[in-house]
């Protein structure tokens, strides 16, 4: 079956993720919609990388997942500490940065 | 060994302008320091004008420059004079030396080098600059001996010679124009030497400003001259207008055009209608500034212009006209204010602006020749006149008005005696030089193809009334009863020698200078003439003329001319020797016409409502509408702008990452699509 | 067979990925997440990428969610003090921006064609095994300094006191 339908699905992942990235609140979730991008960009590699019958698209899969682990587990620290801080884990009251 | 000297022809500027250096450095790090420790102590400064004040414990520094300021022009007089001889040693076709300095512009075509030229005409111009600026360097000496800013004094002066020595000395008109600058600039600053003075400030600023209108019109000139000719050069200038009058380049139009700009140019710096206003105002500065500048050099310079550039006035009877017109009735007219004046100062002033115009008079019937000789002459006797004035103001700490004077005769002799000698040869006595030169410029107004019989009647009236004024002059200051104040009676004295012997010699000068013009008909050789044919030769044709008209006719209109003279001198005689009650009765009799003459003819008035309001009420509404309000508001209104975007601008840093991740997200959408759009 | 199977194991992925991102509470989140990546290790597997599907279930499913899930409850925000999600102006813009950057994805897609090949074997353990260790040895290498690093940071940035 040719690439175009999973690379599809991947724009939908990935459009999915985004949308909470932009749309949420809540750290927790905008975590997470990131992971679901990730994923997105996941499944064009391997569909892409099978297609093409070079293992490059499944080794660019695993480094992305790699990447995915630890940017989570260092991501999850930061949210510890600031709940420390602030007792918030809502992303409107943690804009020091603003204008 | 002698034609070895033109070789180092530079040395003539170039020795004033080491004068320039070394007082410079002088008067920057000896004088000024003192003068702003005084100042900073609060003492009483006397810088006004007049001597006879608290005598300063002479700084050794004033030795040196007393020694350097008149040394370096009596040096650059050396050399003019060894130079001269050196040109006269050729052979009359071969009187023209030119010295390249440098390339200075070099722009395509354009080529105009600083480059010095040596010719019978500003030979005879370096010789009284730097012979009379010699002796005006060395009066100034014991003049200004009391004041405080003497380093700066010496400096100024030097920079005009040098500047003067430029103006006469380049081979080209840019080059004169920029000694002509100079001049105007050194005369700024020498008229303003008591700049603490509102008046001397006023008098110096209305000079410059005077000035630069009539150099407008010299810059005009200068621009159409190189448009017509391709060059600034003299000798090409004057080389070229056969061919380009033959090929219709050079229309009579044009050279009309390119005289009457310079002539402007000449009115400004020579003092004629209608830019003469200054002169009188310049007064202000020190009586040697006076000397130099408005009598013998700065204003001189115009003449020498219209002279060099004979060859162009030729072509136009227009501009002939004009430049003789204005310079007769400038004679005329100034001669009357001058019979009224009581600042002994304004009187000379009034004169020279009078001498000036007859000049003009002289080139514009095409007797340059006589325009030259007289230059020379007048630069004789009105400087003696102008430093023995100052001898007088002098010898009265500081009192300038001759209602204020009389009996100095026996106080002064020296002085009188010179400045009687000087009246005399202003007045146009035979045998003294202001005679023949005087004579020569009213027999060519009348003889000449360009003359004309009313020019001839105005300046023979015009010498009458000269004779008149001057002699009222010297009756007023030098006999009858003393009308003097008592403490200014009480330290009357004769003069040092630093400031006698320049009068002395220039008395000398006054009687003897004419003898080189004596013209044919009273049994001499004219080598005045015959010196300046080179420069002048070519379509003077008003030389020939004389060969017309009959002997007769012409001792008898010379006779006629000393006739008027002495009506003069024995009106004035009358009116203040004899019946000296008459002069108030006069003016009492004709208030009117006696107010308008004494105030002037309120020229200065009418200037200031009719040009200078008008100036600066259009100076004001630019300043307020336009820089003000329009390029402020510009100003302004661009910093407005720019902090009313980054108001706006900054609003979209809300602090939320979501918002952040959606202009990424913004981004990317433009991004593809203009890639999917291409 | 393949299409059914895609369709089914998409739809479960995108139904999951949407209940992810709408949830109030962040438990629910995600559990839902954790269906979604299961779909997704299955349509690896359908594509024959076995190593990177087994992968897929080991490490995301199995470790990152866990750590969500247990930072989820050590940081235990009560119900009440949840944030309030209205719906606003950026939510819309959010959904209409990533709908046309999916369209453009779409359109761009369907430009490249691409060379068809078959190779089944290229997902298999020995393949990914055999490039992972010569021709991305240094990746590799660097992935695990890269992990050191990541374990380092966030022992320091959520310990009390450093």
């Amino acid at each position: 079956m040719e690439p175009s339908a999973y690379l599809l699905l991947s724009g939908i992942l990935f459009g999915i993720g985004v949308v909470g990235v932009v749309a949420r609140k809540n750290v927790l979730i905008i975590l997470m919609s990131v992971e679901i991008m990730l994923n997105g960009v996941n499944v064009a590699f391997i569909a892409v990388g099978s297609h093409l019958g070079d293992p490059t698209g499944s080794v660019f899969a695993f480094m992305v997942m790699t990447v995915a682990a630890a940017e989570a587990a260092v991501g999850l620290a930061i949210l510890i500490a600031i709940y420390r801080l602030k007792e918030t884990i809502d992303v409107t009251e943690l804009s020091v940065l603003k204008w | 060994m002698v034609t070895g000297i033109l070789d180092y022809l530079w040395l003539i500027p170039g020795l004033p302008l080491l004068g320039v250096i070394l007082n410079g450095a002088i008067a920057l790090f000896s004088e000024r320091p003192l003068l702003l420790a005084e100042a900073a102590h609060g003492e009483e400064g006397h810088g006004h004008g007049d001597s006879h004040g608290a005598h300063p414990a002479p700084a050794p520094y004033r030795k040196l420059v007393a020694f350097i300021g008149p040394a370096t022009v009596g040096a650059a007089f050396v050399v003019s004079l060894l130079s001269v001889i050196a040109l006269a040693a050729r052979s009359p076709h071969d009187r023209l030396f030119v010295q390249v300095l440098f390339p200075w512009i070099q722009a395509g075509g354009f080529s105009a080098p600083a480059a010095l030229q040596l010719d019978p005409l500003s030979s005879v111009m370096i010789l009284v600059v730097t012979g009379v600026g010699f002796l005006i360097h060395v009066y100034s000496v014991g003049y200004m001996s009391h004041e405080k800013a003497f380093a700066r004094y010496f400096v100024y002066l030097n920079l005009f010679t040098f500047a003067m020595l430029i103006l006469v000395l380049g081979s080209n008109y840019l080059l004169m124009f920029v000694g002509w600058e100079g001049v105007g600039l050194c005369s700024y600053l020498l008229i303003g030497y008591w700049y603490e003075k509102k008046s001397a400030s006023d008098a110096g600023k209305k000079a410059f400003i005077v000035n630069r209108i009539g150099d407008f019109g010299f810059i005009l000139g200068l621009f159409l001259l190189f448009w017509t000719f391709g060059t600034v050069n003299y000798t090409e200038v004057f080389a070229k207008i056969p061919l380009l009058s033959a090929n219709g380049v050079l229309t009579t139009e044009i050279a009309t055009a390119i005289t009457l700009l310079f002539f402007l140019g000449a009115t400004g710096k020579s003092a004629q209608i209608p830019l003469y206003v200054w002169l009188p105002d310049a007064m202000e500065g020190p009586t040697p500034v006076s000397a130099l500048i408005h009598a013998a050099t700065m204003v001189t310079a115009g003449v020498y212009m219209v002279a060099r550039s004979n060859a162009l006035y030729l072509l136009s009877p227009v501009s002939m006209g004009v430049v003789a017109a204005v310079g007769a009735a400038t004679a005329i007219f100034s001669a009357t204010i001058g019979i009224t004046q009581n600042d002994i100062k304004r009187v000379l002033a009034y004169s020279t602006v009078s001498q000036l115009g007859y000049m003009f008079l002289a080139c514009g019937v095409g007797a340059f020749t006589a325009g030259i000789f007289h230059l020379m002459t007048h630069a004789f006797f009105k400087a003696l006149l102008f430093l023995g004035s100052g001898s007088v103001i002098h010898a009265l700490s500081g009192e300038q008005d001759m209602r204020k004077m009389g009996s100095l005769k026996k106080h002064l002799p020296i002085t009188f005696t010179t400045m009687f000698i000087a009246t005399l040869a202003i007045a146009g006595i035979p045998g003294l030089s202001g005679f023949f030169s005087k004579d020569e410029i009213l027999w060519k107004a009348f003889s000449s193809e360009h003359g004309h019989l009313v020019l001839w009647a105005v300046g023979a009236l015009a010498a009458g009334v000269t004779a008149f004024y001057m002699f009222r002059l010297v009756f007023l200051t030098f006999f009858g009863a003393s009308r003097m104040e008592p403490q200014v009676e009480k330290h009357v004295h004769e003069s040092p020698f630093s400031m006698t012997v320049p009068l002395m010699l220039l008395a000398v000068l006054s009687v003897i200078g004419g003898w080189v013009g004596i013209p044919e008909v009273l049994g001499g050789h004219n080598h005045f003439e015959a010196w300046l044919a080179p420069v002048f030769g070519h379509g003077a044709a008003g030389v020939h003329e004389a060969a017309h008209h009959p002997v007769a006719l012409e001792l008898g209109l010379m006779a006629g001319s000393v006739a008027v003279a002495l009506c003069g001198i024995g009106l004035a005689y009358y009116l203040y020797r004899v019946r000296t009650e008459k002069p108030k009765e006069i003016a009492e009799t004709v208030p009117t016409l006696y107010d308008v003459v004494y105030n002037k003819y309120y020229v200065d008035e009418i200037y200031d409502i009719f040009i200078v309001r008008k100036i600066v009420d259009g100076s004001v509404w630019l300043w307020r509408a336009f820089d003000a309000a329009f390029i402020d508001g510009i100003v302004n209104g661009i910093a407005a702008a720019v902090r009313g975007a980054g108001d706006g601008v900054r609003r979209l840093q809300t602090g939320v990452v979501g918002n952040y991740a959606f202009s990424l997200l913004l981004g990317a959408v433009l991004i593809v699509g203009y890639i999917l759009a291409r | 067979m393949e299409p059914i199977l895609f369709v089914l194991f998409g739809a479960i992925a995108v139904g999951g990925a949407i209940m992810v991102v709408t949830r109030k509470h962040p438990m629910s989140s995600a559990l839902y997440l954790i269906l979604t990546l299961f779909a997704v290790a299955a349509l690896f597997a359908l594509r024959q990428a076995h190593f990177l599907a087994a992968i897929q279930v080991i490490v995301y499913a199995g470790a990152i969610v866990v750590l969500f899930i247990f930072v989820i409850m050590l940081v235990n925000v009560p119900e009440d003090k949840l944030p309030v999600e209205r719906a606003t102006v950026m939510q819309v813009l959010g959904v209409v921006a990533a709908g046309l950057l999916i369209l453009e994805g779409a359109v761009l897609a369907r430009r490249f064609l691409l060379p068809s090949g078959t190779a089944a074997d290229a997902g298999s353990v020995q393949a990914v095994g055999k490039a992972l260790f010569t021709d991305y040895l240094l990746a590799f290498e660097i992935t695990s300094v890269l992990l050191l690093a990541a374990v380092i940071g966030a022992i320091t940035l959520a310990k009390k006191k450093i």
